[in-house]
């Protein structure tokens, strides 16, 4: 104690008590800091350059030089739009779209269809570091947020209240898929990656509202990926599934296949009397 | 035992046993004298007249399978937290009926098994009913004196189809309660009453906590108690009236040409049962049907994609989804006739259309005699020809249901499917009336010709002046006379049309209903070919034979021709 007190004034004490002062803010700013910022700092310039130069080939076209979207001419004086702007879309959205195959689009439609992923893991992350560069957005979850299996069961089963209440309206109650206005759907949920649920929730792509942590927290969106993952990994109970697509499969079933066997028998049946001459 | 001697029943030893009780039971209900009669009524044969039979088993097995489910079922709508086996809804609260479907489903051994079947039961026996009644209706089995038995198969088949959809909406899950709501819709937009009957129907507003219970004693009690007596009317007046059969050598009007009760048809229709029983067990056993558990508690403001009915209330749903919005506000009221007009109109349209046919058509045709023998569809081109139109338009309205489903299985924009669907209801049945009918009158001429002309027989002869012809084999008697006797006589047309005034210019008071039924019948018959007359069909076989020409030796073993027209042994 007696150390401390006397090299309190020595010349060098002020710039050390600055330093650690600078360290502490910095270290309490890392951990309150939201996860946004860490993201775009995390990325190297290098990383964002490669994936600036990745952007410039394969995404510009349609997105634009600087990701600032191409806008055609449109119809009833509004313009139309060619390839959105990506200016703070964040890296998660790069993510979702790259890695479901969305993007590169092979032909433009109604919607983006799940697809081949095209690009290399790195260079996804590459241009997702450019896209994130451009302006604060949200950034692709870490393990921790994905990671469904620590849910229990409590956990799965208030995941699938929010995801009646959330989801099933355009996703199915099983995740099957739905149809939406003009050539437009709700795509299946099956065999996606918890990455991909989660990101899809937070950035909402194409037709999809999106779900931020405001609105769903980290944790609601990791229980609603525990429940449709639980759900759809439980087995058919009852025997061959429909594909979750309800009573229309069912009477299909029951009119060709049901009333089908049926009626061979009938049709056995009534061909032996009790004296039949067969031929 | 050699087949010449044979022991009779009362001197087996089981017989000799029996003969006591037997007598007894006799003595006091005096059955031998009823069962002698019956027990040996005979029935003609044919496969079609069996998807009468699938509709009537069915029912039996759900009857056995329902009172399994009432054994465990809670119909009430007052909330629990669900403890059962099924984790993912582990703590959820939902209504006592919802987690007693779900225990039946996990917790009860057996449960889910007798729940399939149930509703696949339920599926078939619609649709057997379904079945049953296009057989009847394009062969005119429903003609005088049946149209009572016709109307009791439409009240049938209504039945069945409420029956149906108070079945399904009893779990309470997320699907039936969307199911009900489509329905309360449906109740809401009758004009001015609506919202009354709804508060009526679920003792408020909707859900309220009444309407399980109620669909319950509705589903369990009610319905089947009704449909049972039906089911015993339809079934004492078949006794009653004699099947109809199909023409051929020795059946007419008048007899019935087939198998005793006992015990050719015990054995056929016993057996049948199995086959019924079976058949949706093996369904039941390895096909899950709605699966209530991914559904869901109902709760009001959650839907899920591809909430469909059960198929037999597809074409209702469909109508509406095809019917553009239409509302008007009166005087303070709003009539919403984009759901009315579909949907309780739709409903109304097909059952009054079945249960008036049989006499709109007796009108028209002014046939006023008895009919037990059946009518082959071609032989009827009009009315097949309405039929189809109508199976046309109930499919349209079917697909409609399911738009969503063929838009996201097909990868189609569901509006395309809406507008084609919107605009083949009305175009569809008239291709399929105009299609259907010359196909019958085509195959009218086909008999014609087969008559007259006898089989091809394949064997290509050629004339010394180097000509080709094929021979042609005389029809069997048999089938000649199958062939003529499905065709009775038309009842004979007025030839005049009914006249507005009488020569000293008296105005004929029944002038506008004379002309139409004129006009009717003129549009119901024509287009049918004749039938050959027998002056006719002797003059081809003459020709057949051929007076100048060498006889046809056809050979020992030739045997007729297969259905399709192929020698079948030559």
């Amino acid at each position: 104690m007696r150390k401390l007190s006397t090299r309190r004034r020595h010349f060098l004490a002020l710039p050390a008590l600055l330093a650690m002062a600078l360290l502490l803010t910095g270290a309490a700013y890392a951990v309150v800091a939201p996860d946004s910022a860490t993201a775009e700092s995390d990325a190297s310039v290098s990383q964002i350059e490669a994936g600036r130069q990745l952007f410039v080939v394969g995404c510009a076209s349609c997105h634009g030089l600087n990701a600032e979207g191409v806008t055609t001419a449109g119809t009833d004086g509004e313009p139309g739009n060619y390839g959105p702007s990506l200016i703070g879309v964040g890296a998660a959205a790069v993510g979702f779209q790259m890695e479901t195959g969305r993007m590169p689009l092979a032909r433009s439609g109604p919607q983006a269809p799940r697809n081949q992923q095209t690009y290399t893991d790195e260079e996804i992350e590459q241009i997702a570091a450019y896209v994130a560069s451009l302006a604060p957005g949200p950034a692709r979850p870490s393990e921790k947020d994905v990671d469904w299996q620590s849910v229990d069961e409590e956990g799965i089963a208030r995941g699938g209240e929010f995801f009646r209440t959330n989801c099933t309206a355009c996703h199915n109650s099983v995740g099957a898929g739905g149809a939406l206005p003009s050539g437009r759907y709700a795509p299946s949920l099956k065999d996606v990656e918890p990455i991909h649920l989660y990101e899809a929730m937070l950035t909402g792509p194409q037709q999809m509202p999106v779900f931020s942590d405001e609105v769903l927290t980290p944790q609601d969106k990791r229980e609603i990926i525990a429940y449709v993952k639980t759900v759809q990994q439980q087995g058919n109970d009852g025997g061959i599934g429909g594909g979750g697509l309800g009573p229309v499969v069912d009477g299909m079933f029951m009119w060709i296949i049901g009333l089908g066997i049926l009626t061979g028998f009938a049709v056995w049946i009534g061909m032996h009397g009790t004296r039949t001459t067969k031929r | 035992m050699s087949n010449n001697t044979f022991t009779r029943v009362e001197d087996s030893p089981t017989g000799k046993k029996l003969a006591g009780p037997v007598g007894w039971l006799d003595d006091r209900l005096g059955l031998a004298a009823a069962g002698k009669k019956n027990l040996r009524k005979v029935f003609p044969e044919h496969w079609s007249f069996m998807l009468g039979e699938v509709a009537l088993w069915s029912f039996v097995v759900l009857l056995l399978t329902g009172v399994f489910l009432t054994l465990w079922f809670v119909p009430s709508m007052g909330l629990v937290e669900y403890q059962g086996s099924y984790k993912p809804l582990y703590g959820i609260e939902m209504s006592e009926a919802y987690a007693s479907t779900l225990n039946i489903s996990f917790d009860i051994r057996g449960g889910l098994l007798i729940r399939q079947i149930h509703h696949w039961g339920a599926l078939l026996f619609v649709a057997a009913m379904m079945a049953h009644m296009l057989r009847v209706f394009f062969t005119g089995a429903y003609r005088k004196p049946r149209e009572i038995n016709w109307l009791i198969g439409v009240g049938l088949l209504s039945l069945g189809m409420v029956e149906g959809f108070t079945g399904y909406s009893l779990p309470d899950d997320l699907l039936s309660g969307t199911g009900l709501r489509f329905v309360d819709g449906m109740i809401r937009s009758i004009p001015l009453v609506g919202s009354y009957i709804e508060f009526f129907v679920f003792g408020g507003e909707f859900p309220g906590e009444a309407i399980v219970p109620r669909l319950y004693i509705a589903h369990v009690l009610l319905i089947p108690a009704i449909l049972l007596g039906l089911v015993g009317a339809h079934m004492l007046l078949l006794v009653y009236h004699k099947h109809t059969q199909w023409p051929g050598p020795g059946r007419t009007n008048e007899n019935v040409v087939g198998y005793p009760m006992l015990p050719v048809y015990m054995a056929k229709a016993g057996g049948f049962f199995f086959i019924v029983f079976g058949v949706l067990a093996l369904f039941g056993a390895i096909i899950q049907i709605n699966p209530v558990w991914v559904y869901g508690p109902y709760n009001p403001s959650e839907v899920t994609a591809g909430s469909q009915p059960d198929w037999y209330m597809g074409f209702s749903e469909g109508l509406v989804r095809l019917m553009p919005p239409l509302e008007t506000t009166w005087f303070g009221w709003t009539f919403t006739w984009s759901v009315f007009l579909p949907a309780v109109g739709g409903l109304g349209l097909v059952f009054t259309s079945l249960a008036l046919w049989p006499f709109i058509e007796r009108w028209i045709t002014g046939d006023e005699r008895e009919h037990h023998l059946l009518e082959r569809p071609r032989n009827a081109p009009v009315r097949t020809a309405l039929g189809v139109a109508a199976m046309t338009m109930y499919g349209v309205g079917w697909a409609a249901g399911g738009n969503d489903i063929i838009a996201l299985k097909f990868g189609l924009d569901i509006f395309a499917i809406t507008w084609v669907l919107r605009i083949g209801f009305f175009v569809f049945p008239v291709i399929a009336f105009i299609v259907t009918k010359r196909i019958c009158i085509s195959l009218q001429r086909k008999d014609n010709e087969t008559l007259s002309h006898g089989w091809e027989t394949g064997v290509i002869d050629r004339s010394p002046a180097g000509g080709y012809a094929e021979r042609h084999a005389p029809l069997p008697v048999e089938k000649a006379y199958a062939l003529t006797s499905s065709r009775e006589p038309l009842p004979e047309l007025e030839s005049e049309r009914p006249k507005k005034a009488d020569a000293k210019g008296v105005r004929n008071p029944k002038y506008r209903k004379q002309s139409l039924r004129h006009r009717l019948r003129e549009f119901y018959y024509s287009g049918s070919v004749d039938q050959p007359s027998r002056e006719e069909i002797e003059h081809a076989n003459e020709h057949l034979v051929g007076a100048d020409q060498h006889p046809i030796e056809l050979g020992e073993d030739f045997q007729g021709i297969s259905e399709t027209g192929v020698p079948r042994v030559h």
